[in-house]
């Protein structure tokens, strides 16, 4: 093959921006997904929460979650009849081993998932100094492990108290909404582990996903909206008391 | 005007400049990595990294491919609602393997109180047992519900 001087000038930066595509690899591994398809949320119904502590325990499974720390917990509230605005709290181990009955009676009883907002303003990735937490570009929260520096400031602006550090890692660690299984089509470790469906797992650029009939229909809320964080973690039937 | 007579001090001055913008140039090419800056300020990678862990749980639709006919009793059921792996525990390695790895026997004493044994906090209308004056003999509870249709009389064999 004859080349001329020319030709080769012309042809060697389409070579080099052929490699330069080489060295920065595929964005994606899962060929089906696009990052820019979906936003991700979740939905709680605290009418259907049983309190079994099936989404604690199959979180700490799917995600290696050190003994003692909890990407999700369950908490039970007591209201008392004379004092609606200080409930009463408890989460024996996060709830992993569901609660022992309460003394006493009366008042209002239920429980309350809690983890990570997704929020889409969230205080937390605004605070990292060096770029390790962050919203991906489909609305969830995670943090990258090779560079966060375990500085803890995360953890303090979480208005929410999702996050901790993780023990092992000497990282922040915190609900990655199971990244790995969502961007697989499949729904979370705690939606698959409830029983009752009281968690739900909701794609809101979906047009066809249930969670927009749910939402028109129904008095939902998010926690601490004076925050502005952009919550999207929906509760359904959320009481007044919770915080 | 007489000319600036120490011309090679700026000169001087000029390379150290220099050379501080080209190895800050450089050192940045080296450390910040490829991927840094792609969808915002963070590494673009990690989002692969973080999707590439392994999948713990199958998910009911796995199971369903091979155990059609317990998904068809479930369904029919009161239990219909309920995942495989809420109460199997997470099954993705038998999934992978079906042959060598088996799910673990399950003990329905512990299990089926874990949702039903009575607690002042659960919906009112989701039932609920006392698990000492409902089987005092502790009687595994499928003697007489089948699980994966638990109504006694549902048709379903225990």
């Amino acid at each position: 093959m004859k080349m001329s001087r020319r030709q080769v000038l012309i042809l060697l930066p389409a070579a080099a921006v052929a490699w330069d595509a080489v060295l920065a690899g595929k964005p994606e591994d899962a060929p089906n997904y696009k990052l820019t398809e979906h936003w991700w949320g979740m939905l709680v119904d605290i009418s259907k929460c049983i309190g079994c502590g099936n989404c604690v325990r199959a979180c700490a499974v799917e995600n290696d979650v050190p003994e003692g720390y909890f990407r999700t917990w369950v908490e039970r509230y007591h209201v008392s009849d004379y004092d609606l605005v200080n409930p009463v709290v408890d989460s024996p181990d996060g709830g992993k081993e569901g609660f022992p009955p309460r003394s006493g009676a009366g008042g209002k009883n239920f429980f309350v998932p809690k983890m990570c907002n997704h929020c889409v303003d969230s205080p937390c990735t605004q605070v990292c100094p060096v770029g390790a937490t962050f919203v991906t570009p489909d609305g969830v929260v995670v943090v990258d492990k090779k560079y966060c520096i375990g500085c803890r400031y995360c953890i303090q602006a979480c208005p929410y108290g999702c996050r901790f550090l993780n023990p092992k890692t000497e990282t922040a660690d915190k609900c990655t909404l199971c990244y790995h299984r969502i961007t697989k089509g499949l729904t979370t470790a705690c939606c698959e582990a409830c029983p009752t469906g009281a968690r739900q797992l909701a794609d809101l650029k979906n047009p066809s996903d249930p969670i927009h009939a749910f939402l028109r229909t129904h008095t939902v809320q998010v926690l601490k909206p004076y925050m502005a964080t952009g919550a999207k973690l929906f509760y359904n039937d959320l009481d007044g008391s919770v915080r | 005007m007489s000319k600036f007579k120490d011309a090679e001090h700026l000169l001087r001055v000029a390379a150290v400049f220099a050379a501080g913008v080209i190895g800050f140039v450089v050192l940045r090419a080296v450390l910040v990595p490829k991927s840094f800056g792609e969808y915002g300020h963070y590494r673009g990678n990690a989002i692969t990294e973080i999707a590439a862990r392994q999948v713990v749980f199958a998910g009911h639709e796995t199971c369903e491919t091979c155990h059609s006919d317990v998904s068809s009793v479930k369904s029919q059921g009161k239990h219909a609602g309920v995942n495989c792996e809420a109460c199997h525990g997470a099954l993705a390695n038998h999934a992978e393997d079906p042959g060598t790895i088996q799910p673990p026997k399950l003990n329905t004493l512990v299990l089926c109180v874990r949702c039903h044994e009575v607690n002042g906090a659960r919906p009112k209308d989701f039932p609920q047992i006392v698990a000492k004056e409902h089987n005092a003999g502790e009687l595994p509870c499928e003697t007489c519900h089948q699980p994966h249709s638990p109504v006694i009389g549902s048709g379903a064999k225990p």
